[in-house]
């Protein structure tokens, strides 16, 4: 809708939001993500946990309840799999503010959410400063038990709008999927579309004056290769659904995966406009997010395959 | 200032009481449990709030301010006292407020007041309405009482109503629901779950009660003090030993091996956390907590050195001033 661009802010400086990656100059940290051998996992983390924007107290809590010896813990296991395991690879993260408010919006994918644990493992690791992303994680989360204690002490409290809230305004960085769970249900053959995006997240941008910065994870849906997924499993468990693979389990396979983050979006408004006038909005984001995917795909196409990944 | 306290045994009140005669308020108090070392000056009328002989007192005094403090909870009540006290001594002491033109009536309610659920936010603020009721209906008469004070506001809106919903307290008395139930030795967890949880030095409970009197504050607060922590480390700086144990084992081992009794409802409060936000109250008076979360948890730990025996539940002795550091925590991470 024309109204959507005709909102945006003036000082927006590319809009609108197809990011192409070749027209940008080049950046010495363009495509960060590649292991410094000098320096072992564990160590680099403890000196990034010490750069963290966070408050914590004397003995490591903060007020949303992060402990600092869990969110360690924590980033040793997503560091090691984005390192190591998914070799994860960057891109674009100068548009993610060094410090300040801002909500990251991607695409959901790959049967449950390791693209959410690949994009704290990003920020944590490959921003400089480090910083925090805080998922919005869905409401079974504190329902079940380890899940409710890991996801509380790192940081990645319960998507309601007062937490979004709370953390925009203390300036932490807020990580969203407008797809929910919607998103990571996709199947194999689906694994680049994006479902139905939920408005919340751009009502919370408008009120708290927050950038949008899209971004695109790729190499979720080769990763946790869903074909059917059983939500009569999920319930007696707890949680929405169980994905199954062609191998059955639901266990991620070591395929290379990226991450591509676009422009910032501002976006003028109170937070109270109309529906119609928000959802244009967020059909911006949506596309722009589109966009990503579709030049991460493209770049892939153009590229030899990684070894171990799967064929298209 | 003419000050009525129901319910003036409770050691929280006694607090307030000593406090605000310290001040040179005039103070009477209410209770059913005798007071024997209350400080000269306070009259204290040993009785039921709902007798005829409470109501006396409020014609004979005619306070400026009366601070409802006479609530029980769970742990020390039974269900059908607990309604007659918590919900049928809140209708009645402000019945005595508007019949006798009592200026300010300060209802003392708590957090839990909001119930605990696993979707719901962090930092609660007092517009948020009570959950979890149908799962906890031992909570349902403090709520109720809460709910009936607030109700004042617009039924009597020439007097002055407060109505301060209190996170737990805890401090040298070893007095109120979280003292009782870190007393034991081992602190029930269930597997898995290590909530949030808020809390407050007696004194700083003790401070607020007083300032929103003091400023004549009107509406619903939170009051809050220093930052909530997990509950997994109020039981380390206190040297309890947790025993985590899965959801289904608690109906067995509760009150047991030195574990506190809990009812079934109350099992939510160890899974979820209630955490709320004290912006409005800080803001309407400038309050400011004197101890912080560590400091709090010291006052208690001094107060009340962990048990050694494991099989009795905890009787704390009565003076044991001995202050006891606190074990410097080991290096997390």
């Amino acid at each position: 809708m024309a109204a959507a661009s005709a909102t945006l802010r003036s000082r927006t400086p590319v809009l609108p939001t197809v990011v192409d990656e070749t027209s940008r100059p080049a950046q010495p940290h363009a495509v960060i993500g590649e292991t410094d051998p000098t320096l072992p996992l564990a160590e680099e983390i403890n000196a990034r946990m010490a750069r963290l924007d966070i408050s914590f107290n004397a003995h490591g809590f903060d007020a949303y309840g992060v402990s600092r010896s869990s969110l360690a813990a924590g980033m040793r296991v997503v560091g090691w799999l984005y390192r190591h395991y998914f070799t994860v690879r960057s891109r674009g993260l100068e548009h993610i503010p060094p410090r300040g408010r801002v909500i990251l919006v991607g695409n959901h994918s790959g049967g449950y959410a390791i693209d959410a644990g690949m994009v704290i493992a990003s920020c944590f690791l490959e921003l400089d400063p480090p910083r925090l992303a805080h998922s919005m994680a869905d409401r079974f989360v504190n329902r079940i038990p380890f899940l409710s204690e890991l996801a509380s002490r790192t940081g990645q409290i319960t998507g309601l709008p007062q937490h979004a809230l709370q953390l925009l305004r203390d300036d932490r960085v807020l990580l969203v999927f407008p797809e929910g769970t919607r998103g990571t249900q996709k199947l194999f053959w689906n694994r680049y579309s994006l479902g139905q995006f939920g408005t919340g997240f751009l009502r919370l941008a408008l009120r708290t004056q927050s950038p949008i910065v899209p971004f695109a994870y790729l190499g979720g849906g080769e990763a946790v290769p869903t074909i059917a997924n059983l939500s009569f499993l999920g319930k007696l468990l707890g949680v929405p659904y169980i994905p199954i693979t062609p191998y059955l389990l639901p266990l991620p396979l070591p395929v290379g995966a990226e991450l591509r983050f676009g422009s910032p979006l501002r976006f003028s408004g109170t937070g109270e406009e109309s529906q119609p006038v928000i959802q244009a909005q967020v059909d911006v984001v949506k596309a722009a997010i589109a966009d990503l995917i579709a030049h991460g795909l493209a770049d892939r196409a153009a590229r030899p395959p990684p070894p171990v990944a799967p064929r298209d | 200032m003419k000050i009525l306290i129901t319910g003036i045994s409770g050691k929280l009140a006694q607090q307030v009481a000593v406090e605000l005669c310290a001040r040179g308020h005039e103070l009477t108090g209410i209770d059913r449990r005798p007071w024997p070392d209350a400080p000269a000056g306070v009259q204290l009328l040993q009785t039921d709030i709902r007798k005829p002989e409470a109501e006396e007192l409020f014609r004979s005094v005619r306070p400026d301010a009366v601070i409802h403090m006479a609530t029980v909870s769970h742990l020390t009540t039974r269900r059908d006292e607990r309604y007659r006290i918590n919900l049928g001594g809140t209708q009645k002491v402000f019945e005595y407020c508007e019949a006798h033109r009592v200026a300010q009536a300060l209802f003392v309610g708590r957090h839990t007041y909001y119930g605990a659920v696993p979707d719901a936010a962090l930092y609660r603020t007092e517009d948020e309405p009570p959950m979890a009721l149908e799962s906890f209906p031992e909570l349902a008469d403090l709520v109720a009482a809460d709910l009936f004070a607030a109700s004042a506001l617009w039924r009597f809106p020439s007097r002055i109503t407060t109505v301060l919903r209190l996170v737990y307290t805890l401090g040298p008395s070893l007095h109120g629901t979280l003292a009782s139930f870190l007393a034991g030795p081992r602190v029930p967890m269930i597997l898995g779950f290590d909530p949030l949880f808020q809390f407050m030095h007696e004194s700083d409970a003790v401070a607020a009660i007083i300032l929103a009197l003091e400023r004549k504050l009107r509406g619903v607060y939170n009051v809050a003090g220093p930052q909530a922590l997990p509950l997994s480390e109020l039981i380390r700086v206190t040297d309890r030993t947790p025993t985590r144990m899965a959801r289904v084992l608690h109906p067995f081992l509760l009150g047991r091996f030195g574990l506190p009794r809990l009812p079934t409802g109350a099992v939510a409060h160890i899974k979820y956390p209630i955490v709320i936000s004290d912006r409005a109250f800080r803001e309407a008076t400038a309050f400011q907590h004197a101890h912080g979360e560590y400091q709090t948890l010291a006052a208690f730990r001094a107060a009340s050195p962990p048990p050694s025996s494991a099989g009795t539940p905890h009787a704390p002795e009565t003076g044991h001033d001995e202050p006891i550091p606190i074990a410097s925590p080991s290096p997390r991470g």
